[in-house]
C-alpha cells in the first residue's frame, strides 16, 4: 500500500484538508449532505488539541467561529443550503470586522429545505450575495477528492492573507462519492499563517490601520491588546464611525483588497482550451460531465475544450474573456438555472455566443445530456 | 483491464453499500487501481431498494455514476424488478436464487447463484451474504485480487468477525469461478 493514499468521500477530502492547513476551531451543526465535515472533524479535531462544538444551530456556528477567530485560531463551519441562509448575517460582520474564516457548503438542492440528498449547484449567487450590503468575498470549489483537500488548503490561505470569510461551495456528488486522496507531506503545500501585530502589549495597536501593502495585522482578542470590534462602519480604531469619509474609505478598501487581487485569486484548470472551437466552462461536479466530454470527444476529432473554474468570486473575469475569444461556442455546464452563465455573459466580448447546460432536478448532469445540448446550439439535432 | 463498471443492490441493512467500498477501496489501496464509489442517499437507502455504483479502472475516472453497468448484482427482487433494464447489453447479471425469481429475459449474460443457501449452510451468519456475494463478483470478474479484498476486510472489520468474513469471502469466490468456467 502506497504511504498516505486513502479512499475517502470529498467531505473527507475537505477534513483533511482543513487540518493540513492547521484548522484548530469547528462550531457546526450537522445538515445533509455536509454531515460528514462535522462526523469526522469531532473525532479528529481533538485529537490534535483542537476543539470541536456541536452547536444549537447555523447562526451560533457562524458566530462562534468568527468569535474563535478572532482570538487567534484557524477555524471553519460546514452545512449545506439552509444552514448557509441562516449563516449569512455572521457572515457579513466577519466581512466588516476582517475576521478570517472559512466556510464550508456542500451543495443540495433549493430553495429551502429542497431536496436534501441530491445535486444541486444552486447557491453559487448565494455565495456572492447572500449577505446584503455592498460587499466582496471569496469563493471556490473543487471536482475531485485531490482538489478539494488543495482548495481547502488555499481557503485557509487566501482567508488569513486578505482578512476575509473564503466560502468553500462544495456539491452532494463531490462531497459524497469515494475515490482515491493522496495526502500531500508536511510542507509540501506552503501555508498562511496569522499576520501577527508587531506593537509591543501596552503601546497603542490600531486594529484597521492597514500596513503600507494594504493589509491589517492582528492581534489576538483577549490578548495583549484592548481594542474593539464591530459590524458597523468604523475607523482604524474600531470605533463606529459615520463620518462620510470613513464609510467610503472602508467600503472602497472592502472591495478593493478582493477585487484589484482577482487574477491573484483566480484558481482554475485548463483542458485542450488552446485550439478549441467548442469551450465549456465549468466546475465542481458538473465539470466531471464536461472533462467526460472532452477526454471522449477528442480522439474523435472534435475541438472541444474545457475551462474547470476552481475560483468563482471574485468572477475571473480575465481569464474567461481571454478563453472564451476564440472559441465558436461557449458552453457553460452548470446545475442551475445559469448562475455562472450570467458572470460568463458578462465577462466576454460577444455574450450570443454563450449557452448553457444545465441540470436542476438533482441529477447529475451527464456527458450525454451536454452533447446533446451541444448537438442543437450546433445545428446537428439530437 | 477495461472499464468496470458495477452496481450492486438490495436491501437497505444487506451491506450492499459497505461491500462496494470494500471493493473499490481494495482496488485504490492494493492494486494501484482507480476507483470511484457513490451511492443513493435518502429514503431509498434505508430499506427499499438500495442502490450502490462502483467504476474501477486503469485511467481517470470522470463521470462518477454507472448509468450502464455492465456487472449488474440484485440481492431482491424489489432491487431486480427497479434495476434490471439498466445492464449494458452483454453485460453480467448476478442474482441471488433465494431473493430473486428472474422473469424476463435481458441481453446479459445471467448467473444465479444461492448465495443466501450457503452461507446459511456453512456459516450460518446471514450478516456476511454481502462479503459472500463480493466474493462472487470477484470470482466471476476477476476486477481484482481477493487476497485485496481480504486486506481490506482486515482493515475494515471488528477482529472477532473477520474469520466469518474472510470465510464468506472464500465461499463467494469460489462460487463465482465455479459459475465462471
Amino acid at each position: 500500500m502506497k504511504k498516505n493514499v486513502r479512499f475517502v468521500q470529498g467531505n473527507e477530502a475537505c477534513v483533511e484538508g482543513a487540518l493540513y492547513a492547521g484548522l484548530d476551531f469547528f462550531a457546526g451543526y450537522p445538515i445533509t449532505p455536509s454531515t460528514e465535515i462535522a462526523e469526522h472533524l469531532a473525532y479528529r479535531l481533538p485529537q490534535k488539541g483542537g476543539k470541536f462544538i456541536q452547536m444549537e444551530d447555523e447562526i451560533a456556528s457562524m458566530c462562534a467561529i468568527v468569535g474563535a477567530s478572532l482570538t487567534g485560531h484557524k477555524v471553519m463551519t460546514a452545512t449545506s443550503g439552509p444552514g448557509f441562509s441562516l449563516m449569512q448575517e455572521a457572515l457579513g460582520y466577519a466581512v466588516m470586522a476582517e475576521i478570517p474564516c472559512v466556510v464550508v457548503d456542500v451543495q443540495r438542492g433549493g430553495p429551502s429545505t429542497g431536496l436534501p440528498t441530491s445535486v444541486s449547484q444552486g447557491d453559487v449567487n448565494q455565495a456572492r450575495w447572500g449577505t446584503h450590503g455592498d460587499h466582496a468575498v471569496i469563493a471556490m470549489t473543487a471536482s475531485n477528492h485531490q482538489d478539494v483537500f488543495l482548495m481547502t488548503v488555499e481557503a485557509f490561505n487566501l482567508a488569513e492573507t486578505y482578512r476575509t470569510p473564503v466560502i468553500l461551495l462544495f456539491d452532494e456528488v463531490v462531497g459524497h462519492m469515494r475515490e482515491r486522496l493522496v495526502i500531500p507531506e508536511e510542507g509540501e503545500i506552503p501555508l498562511v499563517e496569522r499576520l501577527r501585530t508587531s506593537v509591543p502589549e501596552g503601546v497603542d495597536y490600531h486594529p484597521y490601520l492597514p500596513r503600507e501593502d494594504g493589509r491589517l495585522p492582528m492581534s489576538d482578542f483577549g490578548g495583549g491588546h484592548r481594542y474593539n470590534v464591530t459590524g458597523l462602519f468604523h475607523d482604524m480604531w474600531g470605533f463606529p464611525s459615520t463620518n462620510p469619509g470613513v464609510v467610503k474609505g472602508l467600503l472602497r478598501h472592502l472591495l478593493d483588497k478582493l477585487n484589484n487581487n482577482t487574477n491573484r485569486i483566480a484558481r482554475y484548470k485548463e483542458y485542450f482550451v488552446n485550439d478549441a472551437q467548442v469551450l465549456l466552462i465549468s466546475y465542481g461536479a458538473s465539470a466531471r460531465s464536461a472533462l467526460h466530454v472532452v477526454r471522449n470527444r477528442r480522439p474523435r476529432g472534435e475541438r472541444v475544450g474545457l475551462l474547470e473554474l476552481q475560483t468563482l468570486w471574485p468572477f475571473p473575469v480575465d481569464v474567461v474573456r481571454d478563453l472564451a475569444k476564440a472559441p465558436e461556442v461557449v458552453l457553460v455546464v452548470e446545475m442551475n438555472m445559469g448562475q455562472v452563465l450570467q458572470a460568463v455573459k458578462l465577462a466576454v466580448d460577444d455574450p450570443e455566443k454563450v449557452f448553457l447546460a444545465n441540470r436542476f432536478d438533482g441529477s447529475l448532469i451527464t456527458p450525454t445530456d451536454i452533447r446533446n445540448i451541444l448537438r442543437v446550439i450546433q445545428g446537428k439535432g439530437i | 483491464m477495461s472499464r468496470c463498471r458495477m452496481v450492486f443492490s438490495g436491501s437497505g441493512g444487506q451491506g450492499v453499500i459497505t461491500a462496494a467500498i470494500i471493493l473499490a477501496e481494495a482496488a485504490v489501496l492494493w492494486e494501484d487501481l482507480v476507483a470511484v464509489q457513490s451511492q443513493s442517499y435518502g429514503p431509498e437507502a434505508r430499506g427499499g431498494a438500495t442502490r450502490t455504483d462502483v467504476i474501477i479502472s486503469e485511467s481517470d475516472i470522470h463521470f462518477p455514476k454507472a448509468n450502464e453497468p455492465n456487472v449488474l448484482v440484485c440481492l431482491t427482487q424489489e432491487a431486480y424488478n427497479k434495476f434490471y433494464t439498466i445492464i449494458r447489453p452483454g453485460g453480467l447479471l448476478v442474482t441471488d436464487t433465494r431473493y430473486v425469481k428472474t422473469q424476463r429475459k435481458v441481453d446479459a449474460r445471467q448467473v444465479e447463484l444461492p448465495l443466501f443457501q450457503r452461507v446459511m449452510e456453512e456459516i450460518g451468519k446471514p450478516i456476511v451474504l454481502n462479503i459472500c456475494m463480493l466474493g462472487a463478483v470477484v470470482g466471476l470478474t476477476r476486477v481484482v485480487k481477493p487476497e485485496s479484498i481480504r486486506k481490506v476486510l482486515k482493515d475494515r472489520v471488528p477482529p472477532e468477525f473477520f474469520d466469518i468474513n474472510a470465510r464468506a469471502l472464500e465461499l463467494g469466490v469460489a462460487m463465482g469461478r465455479d459459475a465462471a468456467s
